[in-house]
């Protein structure tokens, strides 16, 4: 089976400074593939420009199109969801609204939608008329992930969805992610600096330092890896 | 980057100081020489009328100069500086029309009276910020005029104040608007030196800190109450000295000449000019005293039309102003071809 | 007595006109962080496009919607055309563009309409009513300010564009990631803007008589009474705009007649602000360090 989604020599910049220096990536379809590194390696930097969020260049392609010169906007519709560092809520919303935003370019299957929702998350179904500032961090990344899946996608990408979070919500986020992913058939390309987590939930891996990719593979190969050991699991 | 720097700078947060143009390294004191010498050899061969069309440039780069330094450099937005133009030319015209003081001497005077007006506006100011100081100091232009004829006793009223036509001194071989032309040029001269001082060195800094992280500068110890109060009264001093200049120059204050408008002038010379610059100031004088003539020139019937269209395309073109874009351009083409 | 109240209620129709001019601007202050000084000058515009269909023969109600129509249909085209290439300049540049247009729409108006003061007619009659307390003027004008800031709200509230609107206006970068078109979205604000800007010039010309110079005081006491009610609150916008044309009326009948009566009614609500610098219902910017 054809990756969703393939990069090729892609660069990003931020103002005149190349940050990406020209990565290859895949991620199959229907499987979890992660990007390792340490902050500031690019792993942001690489979703972002995914998503059209960045000045970028190189050959991005999706589903067989190329998306490397499309809008945030046409990419989003496009059904690439992503969930971005810090979250992204609109924090001045309800929960509910929130979810409507994310159901916007699906407008029909908005109501389904938000309930499938609060069946995956609960605890947002519990809060659905507050304001989504006022939720604690654990909500907020349930949040952002539900407002992505509402776009139905095809492809979601994750950024550090750990950050910040206790390990029980963690570990509650991600049982939930991976249900998700087998149930609506969703792939899923993730930035994690929690390494081990990461290892053990995706299929391929790829570890980014500084910029450019130095290994990649199974998420297996890399777990054994011992420079991937050593710098990144502790062992 | 905070709200202020975003307004004023975009992404040029960082005052560019002469030294940004290329370096003449000792030889910069024979190039200023020169670039003097000639700017005070201009008034030869020209009318008298565009002499002093061009001593007004000269005015008007001054008092942009005092909003460059308070909205450019310290963040602080003024719509209102129009009514310390006012203050310094009524300064002016009171002390010759009803004391006789000589011209030269209303200087002093009137560069004190605004800074101590500024500093009186910039404490209250310091509660305000973005469109509210706005407001504040758009209240201060509105107000002028109507207090400048409510106090018509001293103010002379709606009628204003003529003042005696300034004979230059004698032996000197120049005439009236030469003479006038000169004085200015001198003023700005000097009012560009104390600027470039102030604005290079630890104030200037400091400014320039509270603009952008207005936190992280009271943390590292900058006062900041201290030195945005300070930044208003010294941008009015220099308003303020240019309005006495106007007075001087054009012999004539009246409320009418200070509106709004005048204010709104300011504001559109500084950011054509490039409100983050000390040279921007010069060409902001240029657009507020010319462009409207040739507006004029172009269409009869709505010569403002054609102004604010100017306005647009400046702004279309050199979102940073003139100098602005000028500076930001030689960093980046420097950046780029090392 | 009789005189204070009749003034506080001739004072609040003047300031549902300046409400109206206040919401249009904090609508588009939200959006995108910017005053646009023009906006009076092109309520301005519009009135005398309804002028000119009035005087052709249309009904008065058909002119009013219709000018509505070319208005939103107009501030759409002026966000594309005139803002978009400042939308990612710094601030300072944008107000500059927006006082430029403030100048091409006054000198145009001026040179196609003539600076001749004309007559604007009301819908409403000029009839006293509770004792003279009030006209059916006043309360013609109170009403239509009232039902169109229903009628936004509802739209905000309710309607998947209006919460796109929010959205945008919020946290743009979010926006597109929901397949959000902001631009389109602030083309609509500003179209609505003009739209509700129209209403209010449409309103005051009866009043003010129609010239290229109607809006300035309007616009000036808008802005105030924007930024006294907060200036990212539309609920503020409106009950600054309505505090403002108390104020300048009684300040005007009780205190000082003509001249100072801006200076001294800007004055006091100056002083308001002291005391709440980010207006009556604004909420202070939270800076995170």
């Amino acid at each position: 089976m054809p990756p969703i989604l393939t990069l090729r020599g892609v660069k990003a910049y931020y103002g005149q400074s190349e940050v990406l220096h020209g990565i290859d990536v895949a991620v199959e379809e229907g499987g979890m593939t992660v990007l390792l590194g340490a902050n500031g390696a690019g792993k942001t930097t690489a979703l972002r420009a995914i998503s059209g969020s960045v000045k970028r260049e190189g050959e991005i392609v999706f589903a067989g199109q190329r998306v490397d010169r499309r809008s945030t906007e046409e990419i989003a519709r496009l059904r690439i969801a992503h969930v971005p560092e810090g979250r992204g809520t609109f924090i001045g919303l309800t929960v509910e609204e929130n979810l409507h935003l994310g159901g916007y370019t699906n407008a029909a299957q908005s109501r389904a939608g938000i309930a499938r929702m609060y069946g995956y998350f609960p605890v947002l179904g519990l809060r659905r008329r507050q304001q989504a500032g006022a939720l604690s961090g654990g909500e907020q990344q349930m949040l952002a992930i539900a407002r992505a899946l509402m776009m139905s996608p095809r492809l979601l990408l994750l950024d550090e969805p750990s950050f910040g979070l206790a390990p029980r919500i963690v570990e509650e986020i991600f049982v939930i992610v991976e249900r998700i992913r087998r149930d609506e058939r969703v792939s899923v390309l993730l930035v994690e600096q929690n390494a081990s987590l990461a290892l053990e939930l995706a299929d391929h891996a790829y570890l980014i330092e500084t910029g450019s990719v130095v290994a990649s593979g199974t998420a297996k190969s890399l777990a054994d890896n011992p420079q991937v050991r050593r710098s990144y699991l502790g062992y | 980057m905070t709200q202020n720097t975003a307004i004023i700078a975009g992404d040029a947060a960082a005052p560019a100081p002469a030294a940004s143009l290329p370096r003449l390294a000792g030889r910069r004191w024979l190039a200023a020489a020169i670039l003097i010498a000639c700017a005070a050899a201009v008034p030869l061969g020209l009318s008298n009328y565009h002499v002093f069309e061009l001593t007004m440039v000269m005015v008007y780069a001054i008092a942009v100069l005092g909003l460059n330094i308070l909205t450019g450099y310290n963040g602080q937005i003024s719509l209102g500086h129009g009514g310390f133009f006012a203050a310094g030319a009524y300064t002016a015209a009171i002390l010759m029309h009803r004391y006789g003081v000589p011209y030269w001497a209303t200087l002093p005077p009137a560069a004190l009276v605004c800074f101590a007006l500024g500093l009186l506006f910039g404490l209250p100011a310091l509660r305000f910020e973005g469109p509210y100081l706005a407001l504040v100091t758009l209240a201060m232009a509105v107000a002028m005029p109507q207090l400048l004829k409510y106090f018509g006793a001293w103010t002379g009223g709606q009628q204003g104040i003529n003042l005696v036509k300034v004979q230059p001194p004698p032996g000197l071989g120049v005439g009236h608007d030469t003479w006038l032309y000169l004085l200015v040029l001198a003023v700005l001269i000097l009012a560009m030196r104390v600027a470039a001082n102030i604005l290079n060195g630890r104030t200037g800094r400091a400014f320039v800190a509270i603009r952008d992280h207005p936190i992280a500068a009271e943390a590292m110890g900058i006062h900041a109450a201290r030195y945005k109060t300070l930044a208003f009264g010294i941008s009015t001093l220099f308003t303020g000295v240019a309005g006495a200049l106007s007075a001087i120059v054009i012999g004539f204050v009246a409320p009418e000449s200070f509106d709004l408008f005048l204010s709104l002038s300011f504001l559109v010379g500084s950011a054509v000019g490039g409100i983050v610059t000390i040279p921007g100031a010069i060409v902001g004088g240029l657009f507020i005293e010319f462009v409207p003539n040739l507006a004029n020139d172009i269409s009869d019937a709505a010569p403002w039309a054609v102004y604010g269209l100017a306005m647009l395309l400046f702004m279309y073109a050199m979102p940073r102003g003139v100098i602005g874009s000028l500076e930001h351009w030689f960093a980046w083409s420097k950046q780029k071809f090392r | 007595m009789h005189e204070f109240l009749q003034q506080t209620f001739s004072g609040l129709a003047a300031g549902a006109i300046y409400a109206s001019l206040a919401l249009a601007l904090v609508m588009i202050y939200r959006a995108t962080s910017l005053v646009n000084f023009a906006q009076g000058e092109m309520a301005m515009f519009s009135t005398y496009i309804a002028w000119t269909l009035v005087n052709a023969g249309l009904p008065f109600w058909a002119a009013f919607v219709l000018t509505l129509i070319v208005s939103f249909v107009g501030g759409m085209a002026i966000e594309r055309v005139v803002i978009r290439p400042v939308e990612n300049a710094p601030v300072l540049s944008a107000v500059v563009v927006t006082i430029g247009l403030l100048l091409i729409f006054n000198a145009t108006a001026g040179w196609l309409y003539s600076y001749t003061v004309q007559e604007f007619p009301s819908p409403f009659p000029d009839r006293p009513v509770f004792g003279a307390l009030m006209t059916t003027r006043d309360l013609g004008v109170i009403a239509v300010t009232l039902l169109m800031l229903a009628l936004l709200f509802a739209f905000f509230r309710f309607t998947s564009t209006g919460l796109a609107m929010r959205a945008a206006a919020q946290n743009p970068e979010s926006a597109r990631l929901c397949g959000i078109r902001v631009g389109r979205m602030l083309a609509i604000g500003w179209g609505l803007a003009a739209a509700i800007g129209a209403t209010a010039g449409i309103m005051v010309a009866p009043v003010l008589f129609l010239d290229p110079n109607m809006m300035g005081g309007v616009l000036l006491y808008a802005f105030t009474g924007a930024l006294l009610g907060g200036i990212t609150s539309p609920v503020g916008a409106v009950v600054g705009g309505l505090i403002v044309g108390v104020t300048e009326n009684l300040v005007g009948t009780y205190l000082i007649p003509s001249q100072l009566k801006l200076t001294v009614a800007l004055g006091l609500i100056i002083l308001v602000l002291v005391f709440k610098p980010n207006g009556l219902f604004g909420t202070a910017i939270v800076r995170r360090v």
